[in-house]
């Protein structure tokens, strides 16, 4: 198969700069969001994802704002989340430039919004974000996984996988699964739960949450079977590079762009 | 010095196309986005991106005026089709239980339909490669088997004679399509990072010839 595993930097973005992380006390500033968009580029990245993780309506707009001039100089797919709320919201950002966003606590409480925003706008464009964290194994001793919302904070007594495989068929043209219980931590991805929800959905998977070193990645495509990863920490203060993460990878038999 | 027209038909992300045209015009060339039969007809350059779904995409040119004016201009100015502004292009497609396209290039448009248990994911999103089946100006500058950034669900199967790329996913389709002065792509070349911005550098210097 020809079609290329992806690496997707994503920006943790506060009103205007990139953060990290979203759920640490201790949220150390790693710079101007245009210019590491523009770095990542430069250095191989695939597409990048751009989390809104900001509070206020008013900063909103200044994510639209940085949203454009990233957009206006970096030429790879830009995914866009955090607050999508209405249709309204997602035309915002793709005329803003960009190219998905990503609908996570909306599509909890109102799944009928991301039927809504496919036929808007086609599935392609719809990537439907699940924070996921291991609760007690069922009757038949198999692991579960619930979602929660509210940056990991609220339980939705709602299966994971089965909420996944509900969203793609909603329209969801892509899932961005992110463990709750790995991310921030640099233990790797919880390969089990990506694993489950990429063998139960027939669209592509992002594995999210916990890359610590550059074998967390290849262990996310080979043994939890996801479509691409997508790491911010290990980028953004110059532990590795985009390209020394691809062409890791590509050592471990993994088909990637490096051109 | 050319004027070169987006199609604006309401449905995808035209901002990235313009964005990326005029990175590439680099002033040279004024690019707009309209949807304005009169400005059309004045462009040198016609882009007719497309995301969504099919039937919508058709209906938005005939709602337009504009399926006629691009079957016109289809004779007359370089045309890039983009997407699923490749896939309206071919005379027909199955998509949305099966919808007549602008029949300017022979063939039809099919879904990807995986095995069962074959793990092959729909929609085909990423970057996978286009090898180049027959030279053409806008292959200038650009290498065989060069990867570019594709995201959909159906897909052209285009006659060998105005087939200039194909990609395999599963099978092997039409990613790129010319015929006269009509190149289109069924990948995104303003999301294909300096390979995409070459296929447009060479679109906006083509004459159709």
């Amino acid at each position: 198969m020809a079609l290329a595993k992806r690496i997707i930097p994503c920006l943790d973005v506060d009103a205007g700069r990139v953060v990290k992380g979203v759920r640490f006390v201790d949220i150390r500033d790693a710079g101007d969001p245009v210019e590491v968009a523009a770095r990542y580029d430069e250095q191989g990245a695939d597409e990048i994802t751009f989390l809104d993780i900001t509070a206020s309506s008013d900063d909103r707009e200044t994510t639209a704002h940085v949203v454009e001039a990233i957009a206006g100089q970096v030429f790879i797919p830009l995914t866009v989340g955090g607050g999508i709320r209405k249709v309204a919201d997602v035309r915002r950002l793709l005329n803003a430039g960009a190219d998905k966003v990503a609908i996570n606590t909306a599509a909890v409480f109102n799944p009928d919004f991301v039927a809504e925003a496919a036929a808007h706008f086609g599935a392609q464009c719809i990537v439907v974000a699940i924070d996921a964290k291991q609760v007690a194994a069922g009757a038949d001793g198999a692991l579960r996984w619930e979602i929660f919302t509210h940056g990991g904070r609220k339980p939705t007594g709602i299966d994971a996988v089965a909420w996944a495989r509900r969203m793609a068929e909603s329209g969801a043209g892509e899932i961005l699964l992110t463990s709750m219980d790995r991310d921030g931590t640099k233990a790797g991805f919880d390969l089990a739960l990506t694993r489950a929800v990429a063998e139960a959905v027939p669209v592509p998977v992002i594995a999210s949450g916990g890359v610590g070193t550059l074998e967390h990645l290849v262990e996310g495509v080979i043994e939890g079977h996801a479509d691409a990863v997508l790491a911010a920490s290990i980028f953004h203060f110059g532990e590795f590079t985009v390209g020394q993460a691809k062409r890791c990878m590509a050592d471990a038999g993994i088909e990637m762009r490096l051109d | 010095m050319a004027r070169v027209a987006v199609l604006d038909l309401g449905t995808g992300n035209l901002h990235s196309v313009h964005k990326a045209l005029e990175h590439v015009a680099e002033g040279g060339h004024t690019v707009e986005v309209t949807a304005d039969p009169a400005r059309v007809r004045r462009a040198q350059r016609v882009v007719l991106p497309g995301q969504g779904a099919i039937g919508t995409c058709i209906r938005a040119l005939e709602e337009r005026g504009l399926r006629e004016l691009v079957l016109e201009l289809a004779g007359a100015v370089p045309l890039l089709g983009i997407c699923l502004g490749l896939q309206v292009l071919y005379a027909h497609s199955e998509e949305d239980g099966g919808v007549e396209g602008l029949d300017l290039l022979a063939g039809r448009v099919r879904g990807f339909r995986p095995e069962p248990g074959s793990g092959m994911k729909v929609p085909h999103m990423g970057w996978n490669r286009v090898h180049q089946t027959r030279p053409h100006p806008l292959w200038e500058g650009i290498e065989d088997g060069a990867r570019f950034y594709f995201v959909h669900s159906f897909y052209a199967d285009g006659t060998p004679a105005e087939t200039t790329g194909e990609t395999g996913y599963g099978i092997r389709f039409t990613s790129a399509a010319g015929h006269d002065n009509i190149f289109a792509v069924q990948f995104h070349p303003e999301k294909s990072q300096r390979a995409g911005l070459q296929l447009l550098r060479n679109f906006l210097a083509w004459d159709g010839s």
